[in-house]
C-alpha cells in the first residue's frame, strides 16, 4: 500500500514558533482495566513503556503510552505497526473485557516548537501552561475543537486533534504564531 | 464561567471544556410504570434557588459523566462526584451542611 | 483660546513631532500627546456634535471616561468609529474626523434639532408610535433611523488580526496608580504570583499630576522606584495599555491589550484580550470627577477640574487664557493654582459652599485669586466655545449677579470611586453620606466557586481619596488577597506622607439649587446621549421612578461611556425628583466591558479561514477540484453536486442520478457515523438503545435501526453490523456522530455503570465510499482480492479483505435502491482508493455523485431522511416503519413513551408518497389544507410535505409526506397552496416510487 496520506502532509510555519504537521502516527485507543497486571504487561508489550499515572504520558520516539481517563489508555506505535498492534494486544488479553481500536487514521499530529511554543498554545487553550510540563497529557480544546497535547521537551509539544479538523488546527496555530505576536510572559 | 474540578482525571478545567447534562439522580421509569411516574422521570426537574445536585460531561477532555453539587444562585460548587452513584456521597453532604444548613433537595437532605 | 504652553508636558517629547489630520486638515503635535491634547494644542476645543440635538461639544475629560471627543479614525480596513480622543495616542499619519454633522463640524444643519429640543425630550419617540399610524412608517422611522448612531459604520473587512490568551494568577490587580502598584507589591513580597494591568500607557494615575511628596520625595520618584522594583520581580507580570474590562465568576477576568494602537507600523495583533484566572482580584480603578449640573455645561470650553490640570501637567497644553473654577469641594482649588502657575488667568474661583473651602482656599486667596463663597454659574455664554459665565448665588433661582468673560470653566461636582470592576460579579455598594459617594460594601463581595468573597477594592476605588491613607488602604488590600490565598502576608514599610486637611465636600445636584425649568433644560447629565436634568425630571413624573426605568426612558447611562460621568449626577436628581434618598433609589447594574472593547478582539483568531472548523473528509481536495457545489452537513462539507462545464446545480443533479442509476455512481460517505461497540452486554445495551433486536444479529449481517429519545420520538437511524461475537459496528447519520457517541456513554456512565461495554468512535478512523449501480460489483471485481459475489456477499451483509491491495470493510448496503457497496478503508487510504475506483470504474463512465442527488434517490426508493422525515416529533409509527419496532423486547429507549394515548393516536399524521397530477414539483414546506377554518381564521390542515424533488429516474416530481390517514386514502388527491400563488394537487400514492419489488438491489 503506497499512496498512504496523513491530512496536510508536510505542512510547516514560522512564527514565533515552529507549526508542523507531523505525519502518521499510530495510536490504539484502548479501554479496560488499566490497574490490571495483564492489562499492564500487555499495554507494555506494545508500546515498549510503563502505563504512566492519572494524566501522565510517557513518549519515546513513536512509541508511547498516555493516561486518558480512568478506563482509557492511548498507545502509540509507529503507524504502519498499528493493526499488528491490535493483534497483539487482542491476542494478549482475549477472554478479558477491553477494547483496543486502531484510531491512527482518525488524528492529525502537529508539533510547535521554540521558545514561545508555550504562548502559542496558551493564546488557544485554556489551561495554564506556566507549570505545564514533559509527562502531563492535557485534553482540553484548541480554540474550537477537542485536542490533546503534550511536552516532548521544554519549548516543544505535540498537539493532536480530529483528522477533520487538521487544516483548522493548522491555520489556527499559524495565527497564533504570527510574526510580532510573542507575549513575552513565558 | 465556572471552573470545575473532573472527579475522575482530576483537571480543574474552565466551563468551556464541559457540557451540562441536567439533574442528576434521575429515577428512570420504563413499560409498566404509571403516567405520573413516567410524567415525573421525562419532565419535572428541580428549579431551587440554592443548593442542585447537576450533572456535567468532561466533553473536551477525559470524556467521564460526572456529579455538582452547586448553589444556582451564587454559583459556589461545593464539590463534584461520581456519576455510578444514586445518591450523593458523605462528604458532600456534610459540605452542604456546614455551608447551607437545613438545605434538601427532593428527597437528599 | 486654548494652546500649547512653552514649557511642561511630562508625557510629550518636544523633540519628536508628529504630524496629523484631523478633518482633512493636517496639524502638529509630539509624541505622547493623545489626539485631545494635540488638538487643544491646535486651538480646536470644538471636537464633534452631540447626539440628538448635534450641539457644538468639547473634550470635557483626560482618559476613558471622555464622552464627547469621540473619533471616526483611520480609513478602509482600518477604520474604527467612537474612538475617544482622550485615549488615542497621535502617531505619523493618524487621520481623526469628528462625528455626528453634516455637511461639516462647524456648519451642521442637524442643529436644527436643538431649535425644536421642546419638542425632543427623553423619550420623545415612544410618542411617535402613537398616531398616526403611518407617520411612523413613512415620516419619524427613516428621519429618526437616518440621525440615529454617532460614528460611521465600518464598510470594509477588518485589517488587522487579534487574538487572545489564557493567564493564571494568584492576585490580578486592575489599575497601576499608587494604590495598584503598592498592593501589587505586597502581593509580590508575600509570594504571590501577580499581574498588575494599567489602561493608561503610564504607571501612576492621579497622583503623577496631584503631585504631593512620599518620604519627603515627590511622588514621581516613589512610583518609578515602586514599577522599577515590580518589573524585577519573577513573579510579577506587568502590562500597561491593558484594561480590566470585566470581572465574571470563578475568579474569570477579561483584561484588553492595546498592542499598536499608538504604533500601527509594529508588525503583530493589534489587541489580545487576556482571558484571566486570579484566585483574587484587587480593583484598585481610582475615581472618576462629576460634573456640576448647570445651564451651559455642555458648552465647549466646560471641562472637568481635574481633566483640565492635567492637560497643563501631562500634555503641557492650556485648555483657556481665562478659567473659571466652579466647585463644591476642595480638589478643584488645585486646578486654579495650577493655571496660575502656567501663566493664565483666573478671574474667580465659584464655591458653592456657603462657608467655602479650607487649606485649598487659604491658598488660592494667597495666591492672588479671588474666591467667592456660596456662589454658583447660572448660566455659561457662547455657541462653540464659552465666553462667559453669568455668576448667581447657589442657594437661589438664578438670579444673576454678575457676568465674567473667560474662554473654558472648570467644573468640580466630586469624586465617584470607579466601582464597575467591584460591581460586575455582584458586588453590593454603600452609599458614603458624608463624602457623597457610592463605594464598595466590603460585606458584600462578589463570591467566588468557594463561596468566599474574591475581589478587594484598593484606594480611591475603595472610597479612600487621600493619597497616603490609600497607600495604607492599598497595602492592606494586598495583604488580604495573599492571606485568603494562605499566604503569610509580609509586612511592607510604607512611605511616610502628610494628610492634607480639606474641608468637606458639599454635594450640589443642581446648580443653582433652585434653578427653574429654563436653565434645568440646559444642564446636561448626560453628554453622549443628549439627557439633561429636565429629562430625568420628566421620566419621574410619567410614572418611570425605579432607577432602571428612568435609565431606560430617558437613556441616561446608555451610551458608549456607560454613565461615567452622568450616573450619579442623574440619580441623584431622580432622588431629589421624588423625594427619597439616593441610597433608596440606588445605582443600574454595571456591564462589562468597561470601556468599548474591539470586537476583533473578542473573536480573538476566529476569523476568515479559521471562523470555525471546516471539517474535511480525506477526498476533499478532489471534490474541490471535480467543481464540488459545497453543502455545510454540520461542521462538514460535503459537494451537493459536482458542476461540470456550464451546468447548472439542477443539471447536475440529475445527470448524477441518471449516471449512478444506468451505471455507476461513487459517493463520499465518510462522514456518517460510525461507532465501535465492543463487550460481553454489547448486545444487550444495543437492544435498549434500538427500536430493533440487534443482539441477535449475526457476525457479518447488517441491519437497519432505529434510535428514539426517551420522549419515544425518532432520534437517529442508520445500518449496525456485527463484525464478531462481541462487537458491534454502528453507522449514525453524519450529524449524527457525536451527538449518539455522547448519548452511548451517558446511559453507560449514568445508569447501566455495571454493564460490561467499551464504545470508540471511529468515524474518522475510516474514509468510507458507496460504489454504487448495476456495474458497482464489476468495479470491485476488477480491483479484485475479495469476493463480492451474490453468493458470497448477499444482501445486508458484511466482510472485509484487501481490496485492490486496500485494507477494506465492505458492506452490502443500500440507500439508492441499485446493486450498492460501502467500502470502507483506513482514511489515510481513502483519496487513494477514490482514485483506484475512479479509474478502474473509468470504462463504467464511473460519476461522483452528491448529497442532493443521494438525496432523490434514497427519496425515489421511499427511504426516510432524519431530519427531513423526522422533526423532534415523529414517532417511527408515524413513518411505516412499525416493522423496526421489536415486539419481543421489554424495553428499550422509546418504548415506554411510545406507550403514550397520543402515540397511538389513529388521528396522527401518516408517511404516504405524493405524486403531483401535473409532474411539478411541491415547494418545500408545503402544508395540505383541508375543508373549513380553525378558531383562529386558518385554513385546516391535514398534512405537510417532508421530502419533495424533481426525480429525472422517472421524469416528474416525487414528494413524501405526512398527510392525515394517509395510508387509508391511497389514490386521492391533496391540495399544497404555494408561496407562489399556484396550488399544488397531488395523489396519494406510495412512496416507493421507483422498483417497488426490490429488484434492482437484489442481484
Amino acid at each position: 500500500m503506497s499512496d498512504v496520506r496523513s491530512a496536510l502532509a508536510g505542512a510547516s510555519f514560522e512564527g514565533i514558533a515552529r507549526v508542523a504537521e507531523a505525519g502518521l502516527r499510530g495510536m490504539i485507543s484502548f479501554r479496560g482495566d488499566l490497574s490490571a497486571s495483564k492489562v499492564k504487561s500487555a499495554l507494555k508489550a506494545v508500546s515498549g513503556v510503563e502505563m504512566p499515572g492519572q494524566r501522565g504520558c510517557v513518549v519515546n520516539g513513536a512509541r508511547g503510552l498516555a493516561w486518558m481517563s480512568p478506563d482509557e489508555a492511548l498507545v502509540m506505535v509507529p503507524h504502519a505497526e498499528a493493526e499488528d498492534a491490535v493483534s497483539q494486544l487482542n491476542k494478549a488479553l482475549k477472554g478479558q473485557h477491553f477494547m483496543a481500536e486502531n484510531v491512527s487514521d482518525a488524528r492529525a499530529v502537529f508539533t510547535v516548537s521554540g521558545r514561545h511554543a508555550r504562548e502559542v498554545i496558551a493564546k488557544l487553550a485554556p489551561v495554564d501552561m506556566a507549570g505545564f510540563g514533559p509527562g502531563e497529557i492535557r485534553r482540553t480544546r484548541i480554540a474550537q475543537v477537542a485536542a490533546a497535547f503534550w511536552m516532548d521537551e521544554a519549548d516543544a509539544l505535540t498537539v493532536v486533534c480530529f483528522r477533520s479538523g487538521a487544516e483548522y488546527m493548522f491555520g489556527t496555530l499559524k495565527m497564533a504564531a504570527q510574526p510580532g505576536s510573542e507575549v513575552g510572559v513565558y | 464561567m465556572l471552573i470545575l474540578e473532573c472527579p475522575y482525571c482530576g483537571v480543574k478545567g474552565e466551563e468551556t471544556e464541559f457540557h451540562a447534562g441536567g439533574e442528576a439522580h434521575l429515577k428512570r421509569f420504563g413499560p409498566g410504570s404509571s403516567d405520573a411516574d413516567f410524567e415525573t422521570y421525562l419532565f419535572m426537574r428541580e428549579n431551587p434557588k440554592g443548593v442542585h445536585l447537576e450533572r456535567w460531561r468532561h466533553a473536551n477532555g477525559c470524556g467521564k459523566w460526572f456529579h455538582a453539587a452547586r448553589c444556582t444562585m451564587t454559583l459556589e460548587v461545593f464539590g463534584t462526584y461520581s456519576a455510578q452513584t444514586y445518591e450523593p456521597p458523605q462528604e458532600i453532604k456534610d459540605i452542604l451542611t456546614a455551608k447551607r444548613p437545613g438545605w434538601s433537595w427532593r428527597n437528599f437532605k | 483660546m486654548s494652546t500649547r504652553l512653552t514649557q511642561g508636558g511630562r508625557r510629550i517629547d518636544r523633540n519628536k513631532p508628529v504630524t496629523f489630520s484631523f478633518n482633512g486638515t493636517r496639524l502638529k503635535g509630539f509624541e505622547g500627546d493623545t489626539l485631545a491634547s494635540a488638538l487643544l494644542a491646535n486651538d480646536q476645543m470644538m471636537m464633534g456634535r452631540s447626539f440628538k440635538y448635534h450641539r457644538p461639544r468639547g473634550v470635557v475629560a483626560s482618559g476613558a471616561e471622555e464622552p464627547n471627543a469621540l473619533m471616526n479614525m483611520g480609513e478602509g480596513g482600518k477604520f474604527e468609529p467612537n474612538q475617544r480622543a482622550t485615549t488615542t495616542e497621535i502617531f505619523d499619519g493618524l487621520a481623526a474626523k469628528s462625528q455626528n454633522h453634516w455637511p461639516n463640524l462647524e456648519f451642521d444643519i442637524g442643529v436644527v434639532n436643538n431649535a425644536f429640543a421642546r419638542f425632543l425630550p427623553a423619550g420623545f419617540y415612544y410618542k411617535t408610535f402613537l398616531f398616526p399610524r403611518f407617520a411612523w412608517k413613512h415620516i419619524y422611522e427613516p428621519f429618526i433611523r437616518q440621525s440615529a448612531g454617532l460614528g460611521q459604520a465600518p464598510k470594509a473587512r477588518d485589517a488587522d488580526t487579534y487574538e487572545h490568551f489564557y493567564f493564571f494568577a494568584d492576585v490580578a490587580v486592575i489599575g497601576g496608580g499608587l494604590a495598584g502598584l503598592q498592593a501589587a507589591k505586597t502581593a509580590a513580597l508575600s509570594g504571590a504570583k501577580v499581574l498588575l494591568m494599567e489602561q493608561d500607557p503610564h504607571w501612576g494615575g492621579r497622583s503623577m499630576v496631584d503631585g504631593g511628596e512620599l518620604d519627603g520625595k515627590p511622588v514621581a520618584e516613589y512610583i518609578a522606584a515602586l514599577v522599577a522594583e515590580l518589573e524585577g520581580m519573577e513573579n510579577v507580570t506587568l502590562r500597561s495599555r491593558m484594561m480590566g474590562a470585566g470581572v465574571y465568576d470563578h475568579g474569570y477576568l477579561l483584561g484588553y491589550e492595546r498592542l499598536r494602537d499608538h504604533a500601527p507600523a509594529l508588525v503583530g495583533p493589534r489587541h489580545r484580550l487576556w482571558k484571566i484566572r486570579a484566585k483574587q482580584i484587587i480593583t484598585a480603578t481610582g475615581a472618576i470627577e462629576r460634573p456640576l449640573s448647570f445651564a451651559g455645561n455642555d458648552i465647549p470650553g466646560v471641562m472637568l477640574a481635574g481633566a483640565l490640570r492635567d492637560y497643563i501637567a501631562d500634555y503641557g497644553v492650556s485648555a483657556g487664557d481665562r478659567v473659571v473654577v466652579v466647585t463644591n469641594n476642595d480638589d478643584a482649588y488645585k486646578t486654579a493654582l495650577a493655571v496660575k502657575a502656567a501663566g493664565l488667568d483666573v478671574p474667580v474661583i465659584l464655591d458653592a459652599r456657603a462657608d467655602g473651602g479650607g487649606a485649598a482656599a487659604e491658598a488660592a486667596r494667597a495666591a492672588g485669586i479671588r474666591v467667592e463663597n456660596g456662589k454658583a454659574i447660572a448660566k455659561v455664554t457662547g455657541g462653540k466655545r464659552v465666553k462667559s459665565v453669568k455668576i448667581c448665588a447657589q442657594a437661589g433661582e438664578g438670579g444673576v449677579l454678575e457676568e465674567i468673560a473667560c474662554d473654558a470653566v472648570a467644573m468640580s461636582g466630586g469624586w465617584s470611586p470607579v466601582v464597575h470592576l467591584w460591581s460586575h460579579c455582584g458586588g453590593k455598594l454603600l452609599w458614603d453620606e458624608e463624602h457623597a459617594m457610592f463605594r464598595p460594601d466590603e460585606t458584600r463581595p462578589p463570591l467566588g466557586a468557594d463561596g468566599a468573597g474574591f475581589v478587594i477594592p484598593a484606594g480611591a476605588a475603595n472610597g479612600v481619596m487621600d493619597m497616603g491613607v490609600g497607600l495604607t488602604d492599598a497595602d492592606h488590600a494586598g495583604r488580604r488577597a495573599v492571606e485568603a490565598l494562605g499566604l503569610v502576608a509580609k509586612t511592607v514599610r510604607l512611605p511616610d506622607f502628610e494628610q492634607a486637611a480639606e474641608a468637606p465636600l458639599q454635594p450640589v445636584w443642581m446648580m443653582p439649587q433652585g434653578a427653574g425649568p429654563k436653565l434645568r433644560m440646559k444642564a446636561w447629565l448626560d453628554y453622549q446621549n443628549d439627557v439633561k436634568v429636565s429629562d430625568v425630571q420628566l421620566a419621574a413624573r410619567e410614572g418611570y421612578e425605579s432607577v432602571e426605568h428612568t435609565k431606560r426612558y430617558t437613556t441616561l447611562g446608555m451610551a458608549t461611556d456607560q454613565g461615567k460621568l452622568s450616573n450619579i449626577n442623574g440619580l441623584a436628581v431622580l432622588s431629589e425628583t421624588l423625594g427619597q434618598a439616593i441610597p433608596e433609589t440606588g445605582t443600574t447594574t454595571f456591564r462589562p466591558p468597561y470601556t468599548p472593547i474591539s470586537i476583533g478582539s473578542i473573536a480573538g483568531e476566529a476569523r476568515g479561514e479559521v471562523f470555525q472548523p471546516v471539517r474535511r473528509t480525506p477526498m476533499y481536495d478532489w471534490h474541490a477540484a471535480n467543481g464540488a457545489h459545497w453543502e455545510p452537513v454540520g461542521q462538514w462539507r460535503r459537494a451537493y453536486a459536482y458542476l461540470r462545464g456550464d451546468e447548472s446545480v439542477h443539471e447536475a443533479v440529475n445527470r448524477e442520478i441518471l449516471a449512478t442509476r444506468e451505471s455507476l455512481g461513487l459517493l463520499d460517505a465518510s462522514t456518517l457515523g460510525k461507532l465501535i461497540v465492543k463487550g460481553p452486554d454489547a448486545g444487550k445495551f444495543l437492544d435498549m438503545l434500538y427500536t430493533n433486536m440487534m443482539s441477535t444479529l449475526k457476525p457479518g449481517k447488517c441491519r437497519y435501526g432505529l434510535m428514539c429519545s426517551e420522549n419515544g420520538f425518532l432520534s437517529d437511524d442508520g445500518v449496525v453490523v456485527r463484525l464478531d461475537e462481541e462487537t458491534f459496528l454502528c453507522h449514525t447519520t453524519t450529524g449524527g456522530a457525536e451527538r449518539i457517541h455522547g448519548h452511548m456513554e451517558e446511559w453507560l456512565q449514568t445508569e447501566w455503570w455495571d454493564w460490561k461495554v467499551y464504545v470508540t468512535n471511529a468515524t474518522e478512523q475510516w474514509a468510507q465510499i458507496g460504489v454504487v449501480g448495476p456495474n458497482s460489483r464489476k468495479v470491485l471485481e476488477k480491483l479484485g482480492g475479495v469476493d463480492v459475489s451474490k453468493e458470497a456477499l448477499g444482501f445486508m451483509e458484511y466482510t472485509a479483505g484487501k481490496l485492490g491491495g486496500f485494507d477494506a470493510r465492505i458492506f452490502r448496503i443500500s440507500f439508492a435502491g441499485e446493486l450498492s457497496y460501502e467500502i470502507a478503508v483506513p482514511a489515510s487510504q481513502g483519496r487513494a482508493l477514490w482514485d483506484a475506483l475512479f479509474e478502474a470504474g473509468a470504462e463504467f463512465n464511473a460519476t461522483a455523485y452528491g448529497t442532493e442527488a443521494m438525496h432523490v434517490m434514497r427519496a425515489e426508493k421511499g427511504f426516510i431522511m432524519i431530519g427531513d422525515e423526522t422533526d423532534g416529533t415523529i414517532i417511527p409509527q408515524d413513518l411505516g416503519l412499525s416493522w423496526a419496532i421489536s415486539k419481543k423486547k421489554e424495553d428499550f429507549l422509546g418504548k415506554r413513551a411510545q406507550a403514550r394515548e397520543f402515540m397511538a393516536n389513529p388521528e396522527r399524521w401518516q408517511l404516504v408518497g405524493l405524486e403531483t397530477v401535473d409532474g411539478s414539483v411541491i415547494p418545500d414546506g408545503a402544508y395540505a389544507v383541508a375543508e373549513g377554518h380553525n378558531a383562529n381564521g386558518q385554513r385546516n390542515v391535514e398534512g405537510r410535505v417532508t421530502s419533495t424533488y424533481y426525480s429525472p429516474t422517472l421524469g416528474k416530481g416525487i414528494a413524501m409526506g405526512l398527510i392525515h390517514k394517509g395510508p387509508e386514502r391511497m389514490g386521492e388527491t391533496v391540495d399544497f397552496p404555494g408561496t407562489d400563488g399556484k396550488t399544488y394537487t397531488a395523489k396519494i400514492v406510495s412512496a416507493v416510487f421507483y422498483d417497488p419489488e426490490g429488484e434492482k438491489q437484489n442481484v
